[in-house]
Order: structure tokens, then sequence, then C-alpha cells
């Protein structure tokens, strides 16, 4: 991928008080954090916690109840075309007829507008794009004929070609195969290289703590920000997961029914 | 082949053949949202609520049509406006208004003693009663809605597809929303001529989801249902005027019939298909 211009000051994502909620109750509380420029950052929390309310609210989707948020240090809404959003899978309609490059084409759509017809560089994008997250060959299948794994590639292909400042993704090592993972795992490594600022929600503690420099545990409000061996205190996913986490030995085991198909996952973690 | 020319030799054959096929295309163009959005409900209520628009209409001696358009866009209006913030439910909404525009349209009619606005023709349509200036009508609405979904073919496929790509791009996802509403209706109101307030609905659902099947691109299923619109709107007509059948209730069973053939038959996805 060729390095993104930075015409913009450094991506920093700051988010200075902000209280985010639908129908009178309040999701997300009094949320500060800064994100320095190419910073990677886990936000770890139970279902419910206002991990997809924060990534709605910071695309826009969700109006702010209060405080504010700036990117390159100007308010959200300024730059349109810098924050790229991997939905869940479960939020994405895989009956709806579109074929994998036809939504790799829509992260063109901020340069290319409501009419304007794509360019050789956008298809050259595209095709580079399909090319990195191994999808290729997919190009003119429909979406729904693809098995997970392949469909969340679409999706960060789509990402890819948008060549975003600042990267969502939300639960991405959900119900996808290990290769899936992997694959994830090392566009984060590249996109680190070119300086995006990413933020991934997850609800495995492991992931986040090997794979992450910085952990944001969030349940309704900030719990703790900072490196995974601080952040992950046993105090802290105790606030965080409450009834959910049992400690056994110095291991916290925790038992949440975020999963899909309903089934209970542990997730065993050595606390420090 | 005079089986084919003979019912052409009438003028008005020949304005209720146009408009059908006019219907039929424009039906199913805004008809494949329909069907992707799930809004067959919506579409079918507009049409009821058009009931009221045309009565008033009567009763102040002005244009029908008119008097469709403008209840039709109201509705549509309305309809966005209850569902805007989330308050209602989308779908309880519509049933209110739905039931509210028709019950004021019945109770309009009933009140007309006379019995020149002839309620079986607005429920099921008027082919052969369709004049030149309802024609002019029907073509040149029907080639705005088209004009306005094809210009805008990129906002609406993110919008319906992707409401959170739209939000990220900073595109007005409500604006599109209502917009679609809006063609909505005045598909519905051109549809008054040839189908019905009745029959609105399948002409809206059936040849997209007829195409839906057979298709797995949007512009493809947009064509395609176009394509079995206009083919069953002409067929349907030669049927109503050979068989001496209700010539709304005879197209939409021909589009009905084509719609069964790509259930049963679609290949890769209809019941009888083998791999």
């Amino acid at each position: 991928m060729t390095p993104i211009e930075l015409t913009q000051p450094p991506a920093r994502l700051e988010l200075d008080k902000i209280s985010v909620g639908y129908n009178g109750n309040l999701a997300l509380r009094d949320l500060s954090v800064q994100i320095p420029h190419g910073g990677q950052v886990a936000v770890v929390g139970p279902n419910g916690a206002g991990k997809s309310t924060l990534f709605k609210a910071l695309v826009g989707l969700l109006p702010l109840r209060s405080g504010r948020i700036f990117i390159h240090g100007e308010p959200l809404g300024h730059h349109n075309d810098c924050v790229a959003y991997v939905p869940q899978r479960e939020d994405v309609d895989w009956r709806f007829p579109v074929s994998v490059a036809e939504v790799v084409m829509m992260g063109r759509f901020a340069r290319l507008g409501w009419v304007r017809r794509p360019e050789r560089q956008d298809h050259a994008a595209v095709i580079q794009s399909l090319e990195q997250m191994n999808i290729a060959g997919l190009a003119n299948r429909p979406i729904g004929d693809l098995s997970g794994g392949q469909q969340q590639r679409v999706f960060l292909a789509r990402a890819l070609a948008q060549e975003p400042h600042i990267l969502l993704m939300d639960e991405p090592f959900t119900g996808v195969d290990a290769g899936t993972q992997e694959a994830t795992l090392s566009l984060l490594d590249r996109l680190k290289k070119d300086g995006v600022t990413v933020m991934v929600s997850t609800h495995d503690l492991n992931m986040a703590a090997r794979r992450f420099e910085t952990v944001l545990l969030l349940n309704r409000e900030l719990v703790a920000y900072g490196p995974a061996e601080t952040a992950f205190s046993p105090e802290s996913i105790q606030r965080a997961f409450g009834g959910q986490v049992l400690f056994l030995n110095g291991v916290a085991a925790i038992v949440d029914d975020c999963c899909p198909g309903g089934e209970e996952h542990t997730h065993h973690r050595e606390t420090p | 082949m005079n089986l084919l020319l003979d019912p052409l030799a009438y003028v008005f054959i020949q304005r209720g053949l146009a408009a059908s096929v006019i219907v039929g295309i424009i039906c199913a163009v805004i008809g494949s949202y329909v069907v992707l959005r799930g809004m067959a409900f919506m579409g079918d209520a507009l049409a009821h609520a058009i009931l009221p628009g045309v009565a008033i209409a009567y009763l102040m001696g002005a244009n029908l049509t008119v008097g469709a358009l403008v209840a039709a866009v109201i509705v549509a209006l309305l309809i966005g406006l209850f569902t805007r913030q989330g308050t209602i439910r989308e779908d309880t909404a519509i049933g209110i208004l739905f039931a509210a525009a028709l019950s004021l349209g019945v109770a309009l009619i009933s009140s007309i003693r006379t019995s020149a606005v002839d309620l079986t023709h607005i429920l099921f349509g008027n082919i052969l009663g369709v004049s030149s200036t309802d024609l002019w009508m029907v073509a040149i609405l029907g080639l705005v809605v088209l004009a306005v979904i094809i210009g805008l073919y990129r906002p609406f496929l993110v919008v319906s597809f992707d409401p959170t790509l739209a939000a990220t791009l900073r595109w007005p996802g409500e604006f599109f929303r209502i917009l679609l509403l809006v063609l909505l209706a005045l598909t519905v109101v051109i549809s008054l001529q040839t189908v019905g307030i009745g029959l609105v609905a399948a002409m809206l659902v059936t040849p997209a989801a007829t195409a839906y099947l057979l298709t797995r691109r949007l512009a493809h299923m947009m064509t395609l249902a176009a394509g079995l619109g206009a083919i069953s709107s002409i067929i349907g007509l030669y049927i109503s005027y050979y068989a001496s059948i209700a010539s709304g209730a005879a197209i939409v069973l021909v589009a009905t019939g084509f719609f069964l053939l790509a259930f049963l038959f679609a290949p890769g996805r209809g019941l009888f298909w083998k791999r």
C-alpha cells in the first residue's frame, strides 16, 4: 500500500468528556481519552459496555450528548474522508445484491462523491486492497456467497481502499477463522508502519494484551487506559466485568455471553 | 399475428398499453429498493393514503391525479417525520397513518351522493380510460422518478446497503430516505391509472422479487425487474382484452406467474434447482 499522504498534522484523536446515549439512557458517560498519531488501541469491555456506541459516535452516527471529539485538532465532522469503519459482521445485510469489488469500491466514494465515475487510480486502489487481503480471486463474487472470514476481509479491503487516517474495527476477531485473524493482525502491523491510528473493539483480553500496546477498558465509562500490564489490574477487570469475573488462584476467568451462538466462553489470563 | 395487432387498432388500447408499460418499468425499478429495504408495507400504505386526496380533489373540482399526488407526498413526509427519532417503530407509524388516511378517504367518498367517482376505478385502475393528458402525466412523472433513481444510484445504494458508511461519508442518509419515500409516492400515483391502489404493492414488489432470485447485482436486478414489469404489463393487457377480465388483475397475475417460475426454477436458488 502506498504510504498515506499526511497533508494534515498528525492524526491525533482526542475525546473530551464525551457522553453518548439512546432514548434517555446514557450508554457512555464522560469519556476522555487521547490517542497519539499512529497509536493502536484495543477497546475492551463486557457486552453493552459501549464499545460499538463509542465507534458510532466517532463516525458521527450517534450524536454526542455532551463533550467534544477532535481529529487532527479539528472538531469531528471537519474532515469527511479520514475515518474508516469496519462494521461487525452481524450489522451487514449479506443478502444485498452487491459483488466484492463493488463493496471495496465504496471505499473510494469519499473521493468520488455522489456521481463521479471511478478513475484508473480508484480501480487500482480496489485491486491492490483486494490483493493485500488475499481475496483478489473473489472480486466478482456476490458477498452473500462468501465464508465469514472472507466477508471480514472484504470490509478490511474496503477500509484499506479508503486510505484512512483513523480506522475503527468492531469485533474483527469474533467468529472468524484463524487465518483471517492472522490476516487482520498482519494488516495492523502494516497500518502501524503507515501511521494509521487504529481502534479495535474486542472482548478477548488475551488478544488485547498480547497484540496491542495500549488498551482502553470500558464499562459505560472509562475504567482504565494505558499499557495492558497496568490497565489490566485485577481491580480494573473486576470493575469492568463485574459479576462476570472469577478469580481462581490469581487467574482471572471471565464468563461472558457476548459470543455468537449463546455459548459461554471463558477467557483466561494471568493477572500480574 | 393479427391476434397481437388487432387490439392495437384502438387508440384507447394503445394509450392503455403505453401507460401500463411505463408503470411496469418504474414500479419495478423503485421496487428493487422496496424489496431490499423491506418497504413493501410502506408501498401499500402510500397507495391507500391516496384515497382522501382523490376524494378532496373531486369535491373541489380539481384534477384527481394532482389530489392523489399531494396526498401521497404528505403521507410519505408524515411517515418520515413520525419515524425520524425512532420514537415509534416504522411499521406502527405506517399502520396508523395508512388506516387513518383510508378511513378519511372512505368517509369523504361516502359523503359524495352521486356515484360519479367510481371507487372501483380508483381501487383497481382503469387502463382503458387513460386520456392523453393522463398518459403525458404518467410519462413525465415516470421519467422524473427514473432520472432521480439512476442519477443518485450511488447514494441510494450506500444508504440502503450500509447506513454506517453513509454516516462516515457525511452523506445525508435521512434526506435520501425521505427522498425515496417521495419517489415511491410519485410512483404510486402514476400506478393509480393502471393497476389501482389495491394492486400497486404487487407491481412494486413482485417483478423486483423475481429479479432478486435471478441476479446478484443491484443494477442487473433493476434492469431485469424493469423488463419483467414491462412484459407482465403487455401480456396482462392482451389477456385482459381476449378473456375480458380486469386488466390490473391480469397484469399482476402474469407478474406473479413469473415470480412462481423463478421461485421454483431459479438457478442456484429455486426450489427444484439441482446442482
